[in-house]
């Protein structure tokens, strides 16, 4: 594309998903236990979005990623530190709440607003990316309601693939039911592309990329504006932990025979 | 009063899927659980009269109905102006929908433009008391979540396979054609068709009773200090074709073919199970080389019956969250359950 794509991810931080969360009932509704402690990543699927942007802006001249992150100041710091030297981007920061208990219609409005005030953006540019469901609230809605907010009608979901082709037109490849893909083509942005995990490896950490993204992420940081989230109008009754723990019959130097002849017995069963 | 629409949209052949059915019932159990509610249908699709005909005896008031070539594929700009248009037509407050690749791409963009609300992965809808209260997982079947709300539209989509389908009399309906016009720029994208992922089988039946689980344990170095990718490979398929199991895998697996690693060429990220990856509902599970906790346990928190085999009796995935544990080699295992199922 002539002048290349200004691209904006939308991402924050969720717990490492290899934490253990517990549930509370905080003075605003749902809480996770010990939250601000927890250590965080990059939102798997807007991690894709992220590495796939940058892939797609080294690849059409003039383009430029920024991301849009909602969370404590604090933390997304924290984040920052190793995100940055992933991949060049600008960061676009809002402080507040990053938990999954907030509802998505609030946050698709302060992170539409915050895309708005970008100086700078074009929007006959724009490609919207973000991941297809966060690992926090789930519920895989947050781009097509920032789409609208922004008036982009060609929006995709659980993206894995997206190609610009000679004549400028996008050929995008999302996931449907049964392990297949939906193909289709739009003639240019702006489009949303709610991304799942694409085809791209975690980039290695560069110093450079790193020393580069720092110089704008603590002054981006510093000016985060301050926005309220929450749940307005939804009332939990509660939050649960499944009961999960089941007593497992461990099976231990029995013939692979017998091991088979179980298992066969109990497909079949 | 509620007014209740169930909305979703036909299949190529115009009929309802799977899903569809299911989500009806949802919507008609949730019309009887809210005196004075209302339920109509609205359908989308190239021609919605005999989907509309096969549900005819759901008990709804009104069959509304957004059909035309145009919005025969799945397509966002199409798809929200059609849904867009028959909320308005019903005045619902309550939408009810299958969580379709398609709608759940097309509702959260409605609600929007209805300034309406939208949850999604709904597994529970109850009605005690006549009031409304959802269910639904929040941290990736993480924890689980009972609420209400107050805003209305309140947009919902439900969860396959959580409800059973509709099953009922076909007739004869009325359907009310609704006008829905594609927004300027509606159709600047063209949809191309549907193609299977880039490998060679297809290892992913949504409907399959057994889901198999391949961990990064079948491309390690075995005990002769080789890899043996290749074998694992042929016993996996050979097991798949033998049980028509819907294959899965584990984040790690999927992830050495951009690591540059052998890999077991017929695995693609749609095979991922786990946090990043699906959470399918199978009614019996066989893990095998799996290992790791809690991004598992995401993966497999709908699969009733689980077994697993795996080398290491202490693994964390295995106790606790498998019924049963066979401390074995996969290997040999798997290659004596593909003879014997062979042998029928």
């Amino acid at each position: 594309m002539s002048g290349g794509f200004h691209i904006v991810v939308c991402g924050s931080l969720v717990p490492d998903p290899l934490q253990t969360l517990e549930p509370i009932t905080g003075p605003g509704g749902p809480a996770l236990k010990n939250e601000m402690m927890l250590p965080s990543v990059l939102d798997p699927w807007a991690a894709h979005a992220l590495y796939e942007a940058a892939h797609l802006a080294k690849k059409a001249a003039g383009s430029k990623v920024w991301l849009v992150s909602l969370g404590p100041k604090a933390k997304l710091q924290q984040l920052m530190m190793s995100l940055a030297q992933k991949v060049p981007f600008e960061l676009v920061a809002l402080d507040g709440p990053a938990g999954g208990f907030a509802d998505s219609y609030e946050v698709a409005a302060v992170l539409a607003q915050a895309i708005e005030g970008i100086a700078g953006l074009d929007r006959s540019r724009l490609l919207l990316f973000g991941g297809c469901a966060s690992a926090s609230r789930d519920a895989g809605v947050t781009m097509q309601m920032i789409g609208e907010r922004l008036g982009v009608a060609d929006q995709f979901l659980a993206v894995d693939e997206l190609t610009v082709q000679d004549d400028g037109s996008l050929r995008v490849m999302e996931r449907i039911e049964g392990g297949r893909y939906l193909v289709s083509v739009c003639a240019g942005p702006p489009a949303v592309l709610a991304w799942a995990t694409g085809h791209l490896p975690e980039p290695p950490n560069s110093p450079q990329v790193g020393m580069m993204n720092m110089r704008a992420i603590m002054p981006a940081l510093q000016k985060a504006k301050p926005v309220k989230v929450g749940a307005e109008g939804i009332a939990f009754v509660n939050v649960e932990l499944p009961q999960q723990r089941r007593e497992t019959r461990i099976v231990k130097d029995a013939p692979v025979e017998e091991i088979a002849r179980e298992i066969v017995a109990w497909i079949r069963g | 009063m509620e007014k209740i629409l169930y909305l979703t949209h036909t299949q190529q052949d115009d009929t309802l899927s799977k899903a569809a059915r299911e989500a009806l019932n949802a919507a008609v159990d949730l019309s009887k659980g809210l005196a004075g509610s209302t339920l109509t249908v609205g359908l989308v699709g190239e021609d919605v009269q005999a989907a509309a005909n096969a549900i005819a005896g759901c008990g709804a008031a009104a069959f509304f109905g957004v059909a035309g070539a145009e919005f025969a594929v799945s397509r966002y700009g199409s798809d929200a102006a059609a849904a867009e248009a028959l909320a308005k037509a019903a005045g619902a407050t309550l939408i009810l929908a299958p969580a379709t690749s398609r709608l759940s791409r097309a509702l959260p963009g409605v609600a929007q433009r209805l300034q309406g609300r939208i949850d999604t992965h709904v597994t529970g809808i109850l009605t005690e008391g006549g009031n409304l209260h959802i269910q639904r997982w929040y941290y990736r079947q993480r924890m689980m979540a009972t609420l209400t709300r107050s805003h209305r539209p309140w947009l919902l989509l439900v969860d396959p396979a959580v409800f059973d389908p509709w099953q009922g009399q076909p007739g004869s309906v009325s359907v009310q054609a609704v006008a829905a016009s594609l927004p300027e720029g509606g159709t600047r994208t063209h949809v191309v068709g549907v193609e299977g992922a880039s490998t060679d089988a297809q290892t992913i039946r949504p409907d399959a009773k057994l889901l198999f689980v391949a961990g990064a344990g079948w491309t390690k170095k075995q005990a002769d200090g080789q890899t043996h990718v290749k074998e694992a490979e042929a016993l996996i398929l050979g097991f798949l074709e033998k049980t028509q199991a819907s294959l899965g895998s584990s984040k790690s697996l999927v992830d050495q073919s951009s690591e540059g690693q052998e890999v077991i060429s017929f695995l693609s990220h749609l095979n991922q199970v786990g946090q990043t990856g699906a959470t399918p509902r199978h009614p019996k599970g066989l893990a095998t080389c799996c290992h790791g906790e809690e991004p598992h346990v995401v993966g497999w928190r709908f699969i009733n019956e689980r077994r697993a085999v795996n080398t290491d009796p202490n693994c964390g995935w295995a106790r606790g969250k498998a019924d049963v544990l066979y401390v074995a080699d996969a290997f040999k295992v798997i290659a004596k359950v593909n003879e014997l199922l062979a042998e029928g």
